[in-house]
């Protein structure tokens, strides 16, 4: 029986990537090993007012030193919680959660993120060993492009003022260039997702979205997070999957969004 | 030291179960911790078929709380008999199916098909406020819950706890209704029914519009409700709404309850309901309580 564990992780690095986005390094070796790209953490925040943890995808980990990199939008309570954690403060966790991308086969990658969603793409961009390109959306001024580019991916970028790249959607972006691929990667908001998901089934690609709902355990038992699917689940019985236990990330094909 | 209860005959180790909805049927949890330190297990509530439950979002957080409006998915009666039942039968603990229906002959149908296995107790929901029609609709009418008590009695062959909804005007008269129509013990409180904006959006914070408010916020007001149905009734109480440790457990406890349930906590802590367990056995240690019936409604007057 596997075991689960609600971790105590101490802080190892904290700073801003832009005025409301904060990267954070927790120390925890164990779930450092098995963190897998497109998992996520349930983080819980210290205030015990705010009772539900946070569910908070996966960015980076750093194996030799066993720790995990999240990069979080400061938009709430516990969200500015955590941006406000020092170097040596702890935080409980658990993690790895939830299923990944599949992504061992992958010759020719099209990674796309849009916003705050490009964070759970960096650490598969490392671990994909065949032709990487990847598509960062954002809405003016792109951050955090340099990490893609480190990780071997030729990087293009759309942004909807036209400051940067493509004037547009990450999709004009990827039709402006032609690009094609094997399989396509992608998180961020739902129309974005909704888009890559048409183009995928128009250019018969194989296509994985990680998605977000609104959470209450994390865990799988609380069914607060379900996302509508055109079978019958083999869990639920019904038109619906959770995406915290069966996802965050699915084949396109396997979801209604 | 005696840490064990009796609840219509049924003996639990400890006075400590989950409560419905919070834990599913237990498989995620046990990943955590080892079920057979709970004295009891109450499922998710089960249908006589599958139900799709609400839209999302369902749950939101709310201060020192959440709400929720699930809406009673689960996956019917057939799976739940299949599948959940033999792996909750793995431990040692007690089993309390959660049973739901929209009419009274779909609660009947529940039971029935669960009469002959080895769930151990009923505990009949008649009290989600999250449902269109069955839950809450039923527990808000004295009558109505003293007709579906008795309903449930006749097919049961198990004990029945009848779970009642703090949505209510005198939680006494509910609770007084369920003993007359033969419940073997009811089980308190249910969630508030409640609603939250969202601002930004000017939507509902839930696609339900309103949900169920659980958690430590709504403390204090339970175990009012569990003490003044507690001195109402004599049959046993099962003691809910934001227990987050055994201090909060022991509240109840000393308000009359016979038993606990811990809910939400167990989203804060996927360890919460057997930590309070634990916590009630150092207290009775600490405080040389040779017996937890010592504690059950000891604060009166």
């Amino acid at each position: 029986m596997a075991r689960k564990v609600k971790y105590t992780a101490k802080v190892s690095e904290i700073s801003w990537i832009t005025e409301d986005v904060f990267s954070l390094w927790l120390e925890n070796k164990d779930a450092a090993a098995e963190a897998m790209p497109g998992q996520f953490a349930e983080l819980y925040c210290n205030d015990k007012s705010r009772l539900l943890p946070r569910p908070i995808s996966i960015c980076d980990v750093d194996e030799e030193n066993g720790r995990i990199r999240f990069c979080i939008r400061a938009v709430g309570a516990g969200t500015n919680e955590f941006s406000a954690l020092k170097v040596g403060d702890t935080v409980k966790m658990v993690a790895p959660l939830g299923n990944g991308f599949k992504y061992k086969d992958c010759k020719n990658a099209l990674i796309v993120g849009g916003g705050v969603g490009i964070f759970p793409l960096l650490l598969l961009t490392k671990k994909l060993t065949g032709k990487k390109t990847v598509v960062l959306g954002y809405r003016t001024e792109p951050f955090f492009v340099d990490e893609f580019k480190n990780a071997g991916a030729e990087v293009l970028i759309a942004t909807d003022d036209g400051s940067v790249g493509t004037k547009g959607t990450v999709i004009d972006c990827i039709k402006e260039n032609s690009l094609t691929a094997d399989s396509i990667f992608a998180c961020g908001p739902m129309p974005m997702l909704r888009g890559l998901k048409a183009f995928g089934e128009e250019k018969e690609i194989n296509t994985q979205l990680s998605l977000e709902e609104r959470m209450a355990c994390g865990l799988g038992a609380c069914l607060g997070c379900v996302v509508k699917t055109p079978d019958i689940d083999g869990h639920s019985y019904v038109n619906n999957k959770r995406v915290c236990k069966d996802g965050p990330v699915f084949e396109a094909s396997q979801v209604i969004i | 030291m005696n840490t064990s209860v009796n609840i219509a005959g049924v003996e639990w180790k400890n006075p400590v179960t989950t409560s419905s909805g919070t834990f599913g049927s237990g498989e995620e949890y046990s990943d955590f911790f080892d079920l057979s330190e709970l004295g009891a297990v109450t499922t998710k509530g089960v249908a006589r078929v599958a139900w799709p439950g609400n839209d999302t979002p369902r749950v939101c957080e709310t201060p020192s709380g959440m709400m929720n409006a699930i809406g009673l998915q689960n996956p019917g009666v057939d799976v739940f008999k299949e599948r959940d039942l033999p792996f909750l039968s793995k431990f040692d603990t007690k089993i309390i199916v959660n049973v739901c229906g929209h009419t009274i002959e779909e609660y009947e149908e529940v039971v029935e098909k669960l009469n002959d296995t080895n769930a151990d107790m009923f505990e009949i929901n008649i009290s989600c406020p999250n449902v269109q029609s069955g839950g809450m609709a039923f527990g808000q009418d004295r009558d109505m819950v003293e007709i579906i008590t008795q309903s449930m009695k006749k097919r049961s062959k198990k004990p029945i706890i009848m779970k009642l909804s703090p949505n209510v005007g005198d939680i006494a008269d509910m609770a007084r209704a369920a003993e007359a129509g033969g419940a073997d013990a009811i089980s308190l409180v249910n969630t508030f029914l409640a609603m939250k904006i969202d601002i930004n959006r000017r939507k509902f914070a839930l696609a339900n519009r309103t949900g169920g408010l659980s958690g430590p916020a709504i403390r204090p007001i339970a175990v009012r409700m569990v003490y003044d149905a507690a001195h109402a009734v004599k049959i046993p109480v099962i003691g809910m709404g934001g227990i987050q440790t055994s201090e909060d457990a022991l509240e109840f406890i000393m308000a009359g309850a016979t038993a606990v349930s811990v809910g939400t906590a167990t989203f804060s802590n996927p360890l919460a309901a057997r930590d309070v367990a634990v916590g009630i056995k150092n207290f009775m240690v600490k405080n040389k309580v040779e017996d937890i019936k010592e504690l059950i409604g000891c604060v009166s007057q």
